[in-house]
């Protein structure tokens, strides 16, 4: 991947990521967490992982946010926008992000492998959708079953939920 | 500044080549002239005339009418591209302005960035006729088509009004619902060929024969005629699973205008609501495309061998390349076409129909429909 495509999108990602919680408008805020999305999927496709790029834009961007947005919109939530800074908030948060990033800085700096560029890969391009389709299907197996089973529950009981709602 | 060396200008330009051509040289005349269809067949299914007067302003002696053919309004969507560019651009007081004007850009954009990775001839003056030839295809243009829906939800929302917000709630509801079943009806054909390179679906193809049409090969196995019932079904679900994702009738419950006035584009004027418009027309195009590639075997001519001479410069090999292209676009225009017919023939559906259609019948089809071909596969060699 250039160089320059690397920081364009990184740096686009950052700045629609900020601009989520910056926001005080929620349909903005979902709207910027598409944005970011994508610029991760275009991050994802010049590693030459086109699978993962592609389902991040699928999944998330096309799927997930779409109902998020639909939601916002529905619920038209006015009273989010007039909502101001809470002090405390502020602090505690800042307190937590000081905290998350001294703790990344150690577990980077105690991390060998960080220091040095890692090698060229081996093979210039690797079939990624088959090698996954193989992990998942062969060495991955239970737990894909398993979060198969797991989703399902979650619509059973979802569909349980709303019936019992409208009576 | 090493790293300029590194971008693969070459690469950049071929493809910037191409996609110019594809859009301005293909995609947005065949956009213009299906307007132009629409009109004219609705008329023909109708015994009416439609638009048959415009023509183009034609001499050959520079006097007003020395030189006359009749061109049966072929000039109509050159008239109708000025009117728009011409009308009055109204923005209503009443809406939310960013995304108002954001929404029409949204529409158009995905529809077109979906052209990117379908092959649409072999070769061209030594070139591949794909744009990005990435090996998850047929992936990328499901999650570019599930972006198209933003512009659609955003354009009603924005608006501001009620009948643009129940047009949105419609489309995207329709839309989520039969993104399933348009994807779950692609899985058997994707099993069949094993693939999602679309380039690699299209010579598949070409070595056993088009999936719908399966003799094309000029021989046909008990396994590709035991393979055809699946695949005809698949056919059958994503070609109407396509209908609802483009929004046309029988489907077009997001702008019906008996009930919604204009639907998600109420409130747009001029070229605005013509974004919109050929944002659809392109979404049509891109899904026709789908389907020549994944059941109509491509750019392939049956019974036309395929020559190596066609990746040289030489004319002979220029001709064939444009002949394939010419070939693709045959395929998509006809499906087009069906589009239309289909359009001017069945009433609309109701809300809960639709979606009735979509949940109740056509999922579960899809879904029994890739246990079918996955045996089909598994048993017979």
């Amino acid at each position: 991947m250039s160089p320059i495509l690397f920081w364009a999108f990184s740096a686009l990602m950052l700045a629609f990521g900020v601009s989520v919680i910056l926001n005080r408008d929620p349909v903005a805020s979902a709207l910027s967490l598409v944005a970011s999305f994508l610029c991760l999927a275009a991050l994802f496709v010049g590693l030459d992982a086109f699978f993962i790029g592609v389902i991040q834009v699928l999944v998330y961007a096309g799927a997930v946010m779409v109902l998020f947005l639909f939601i916002i919109m529905l619920l038209d939530l006015k009273a989010e926008k007039r909502r101001s800074f809470n002090k405390f908030a502020l602090l505690g948060g800042a307190a937590v992000t000081a905290l998350f990033v001294a703790g990344l800085l150690k577990v980077i700096s105690a991390f060998p492998a960080g220091a040095k560029p890692f090698p060229a890969l081996g093979v210039a391009s690797v079939d990624d959708v088959r090698q996954v389709g193989l992990a998942i299907f062969t060495r991955f197996n239970l737990p894909f079953q398993t979060v198969g089973v797991l989703v399902l529950v979650a619509s059973i009981g979802v569909i349980v939920l709303s019936r019992r709602q409208l009576k | 500044m090493d790293f300029l060396n590194d971008i693969p200008w070459m690469l950049i330009a071929a493809s910037i080549a191409k996609t110019l051509f594809l859009i301005f040289g293909v995609v947005l005349p065949i956009v213009s002239y299906t307007v132009y269809a629409e009109r004219r067949v609705s008329a023909l299914i109708q015994d009416r005339l439609g638009p048959n007067r415009t023509g183009f302003p034609i001499s050959l002696f520079g006097f007003e009418k020395d030189l006359q053919l009749f061109l049966g309004g072929l000039g109509q969507p050159i008239a109708d591209a000025v009117k728009f560019l011409l009308k009055e651009e109204f923005t209503p007081a009443h809406v939310n302005k960013f995304y108002f004007w954001l929404a029409p850009v949204l529409a158009m954009v995905p529809a077109l960035s979906t052209l990117a990775v379908l092959p649409f001839g072999n070769y061209l003056f030594g070139q591949k006729m794909v744009v990005a030839d990435v090996n998850v295809g047929i992936l990328y243009v499901f999650a570019i088509a599930s972006i198209g829906v933003y512009g659609i939800v955003l354009a009603g929302w924005s608006s501001n009004s009620k009948y643009p917000f129940l047009g949105s709630i419609r489309a995207s509801s329709q839309m989520i619902s039969y993104e399933l079943s348009l994807g779950l009806s692609a899985v058997p054909v994707l099993l069949i060929i094993g693939n999602l390179n679309l380039s690699q679906a299209i010579q598949y193809q070409i070595e056993n024969g088009w999936l719908l049409l399966p003799f094309t090969d000029g021989n046909l196995t008990l396994r590709e005629l035991l393979l055809w019932i699946p695949v005809l079904i698949s056919f059958i679900i994503f070609t109407i699973s396509m209908f609802a994702e483009t929004n046309r009738l029988p489907f077009d419950l997001p702008e019906s205008e008996t009930e919604l006035v204009a639907g998600y584009h109420t409130e747009y004027s001029a070229m605005k609501f013509a974004l919109f418009f050929l944002g659809e027309y392109a979404a049509m195009i891109a899904g026709s495309s789908v389907i020549v590639v994944l059941f109509l075997g491509g750019w392939h001519i049956p019974f036309l061998p395929i020559n190596t001479l066609e990746s040289s410069t030489t004319p002979a090999g220029i001709a064939l390349g444009f002949l394939h292209i010419t070939a693709f676009f045959a395929k998509v225009v006809g499906i087009l076409l069906f589009f239309i017919w289909v359009r001017w023939t069945l009433p609309r559906f109701r809300f809960d129909q639709l979606m009735k259609l979509g949940w109740l019948y056509l999922f579960e089809i899809a879904l029994v429909n890739i246990f079918i071909t996955a045996a089909i596969l598994a048993l017979v060699k």
